[in-house]
């Protein structure tokens, strides 16, 4: 019985811990999403002043390191920041129960991560 | 209807097993007249089967909130002026998101109990034989925490809060806001305590900061205020290990 009850504490409190740490890894994903967009906006408004073709942006990105690692701390930001969210969305909104929600958010960052990962090559590996 | 008659809609019924319904009354017009006032005047006048709460008509006992057109107040400091539609016309409800005992009377214990959940009980560590704690009013603790103190528990922010519709076991904005004054309160010796009761799925992090909480307040108490800085807090305990 008191292992029982001590059990559940525990449970509760590492249930507390992880919802902060959430907490805390979204805030600071949003940090990054908010510096991201802004040069991803800017960028794209700077780049395509004069008209740009497919061609010239890949002639620009190939091989850029600067471009590919910027892109890439993006898409590691979406897939930190989206699936915390998605969480309460499904808790919530569509009343999936706890372990569900959490694991959907996993596959939703893996998702985010291969995707993203995937296009920031596509643009940046020379012939790919 | 004219203009000294008010078109007034009270749910009625509404307890266990009973669906409920609105039943419409005319009451007549008075200056200054509350919307406590009108409830009351159904029930001494018009139907006195009505039941429904309060104590002390002045804004201190937070006992009368109800939902008036559907928003959650405190109806004996509401006039009836301020509230009544254009078309003359009175909508008044219990408060949302508590269980229905009757009419306009709703079950206030998962509130209250959520209060003691989120351990919104003072625990001092001194005795009457210690000399007065001496707590500066100019340190932001204090002023934190005297910023949420006037809170008489009327409930109107926890039927204004959509988490706890979608979350019945949210704590709710009243139980945090207590729980934030507590954590300022430097005399106070369960803080980890209480920062670990109020983290969590039903605590300060299912609060989506949409303030409808600050909003109706009818005391200007800021429960939003208080539940970021539980987050805060709360995150900080959790990156230095001490929750």
């Amino acid at each position: 019985m008191t292992r029982a009850l001590h059990s559940a504490t525990d449970a509760a409190l590492r249930d507390a811990v992880a919802q902060a740490r959430r907490w805390y890894w979204q805030r600071i994903s949003a940090m990054v999403l908010a510096l991201c967009v802004v040069l991803h906006l800017a960028g794209m408004v700077w780049a395509v002043r004069g008209g740009l073709s497919a061609a010239e942006i890949l002639a620009r990105t190939q091989g850029n390191a600067w471009f590919a690692a910027f892109y890439a701390v993006f898409v590691g930001a979406c897939a930190v920041h989206v699936p915390i969210g998605l969480i309460a969305i499904a808790r919530e909104w569509w009343r999936w129960p706890p372990a569900t929600a959490l694991w959907f958010a996993r596959a939703v960052t893996a998702l985010l991560l291969v995707l993203g990962l995937r296009a920031v090559w596509g643009v940046y590996a020379p012939g790919a | 209807m004219d203009d000294k008659t008010l078109q007034v809609r009270i749910w009625r019924g509404g307890g266990a097993g009973d669906a409920g319904r609105f039943v419409d009354y005319a009451v007549p017009r008075q200056d200054s007249q509350t919307v406590l006032d009108v409830v009351t005047h159904v029930q001494r006048a018009l139907d006195p089967t009505l039941s429904y709460r309060y104590a002390c008509r002045v804004g201190m006992c937070g006992s009368c909130a109800m939902t008036v057109n559907g928003q959650a107040r405190w109806t004996c400091r509401t006039h009836v002026a301020k509230v009544v539609g254009v078309d003359g016309r009175l909508e008044i409800a219990p408060l949302a998101n508590l269980p229905v005992v009757k009419d306009l009377a709703c079950d206030m214990s998962a509130f209250f109990d959520k209060w003691a959940r989120a351990r919104g009980r003072f625990q001092g560590a001194q005795t009457r034989q210690d000399d007065f704690a001496r707590v500066s009013p100019d340190t932001p603790e204090r002023q934190a925490a005297n910023a949420g103190i006037e809170c008489i528990g009327c409930a109107v922010c926890y039927g204004s809060c959509d988490v706890v519709q979608w979350r019945p076991d949210f704590l709710g904005p009243a139980a945090l806001n207590r729980a934030w004054t507590l954590v300022n309160d430097v005399r106070d010796v369960e803080r980890t305590e209480r920062l670990r009761a109020v983290a969590g799925d039903a605590g300060c992090h299912s609060c989506h900061t949409q303030g409808s909480c600050t909003e109706r307040c009818p005391k200007g108490i800021a429960p939003t205020l208080a539940i970021a800085g539980l987050k805060r807090t709360v995150a900080r305990a959790a990156v230095k290990g001490e929750l």
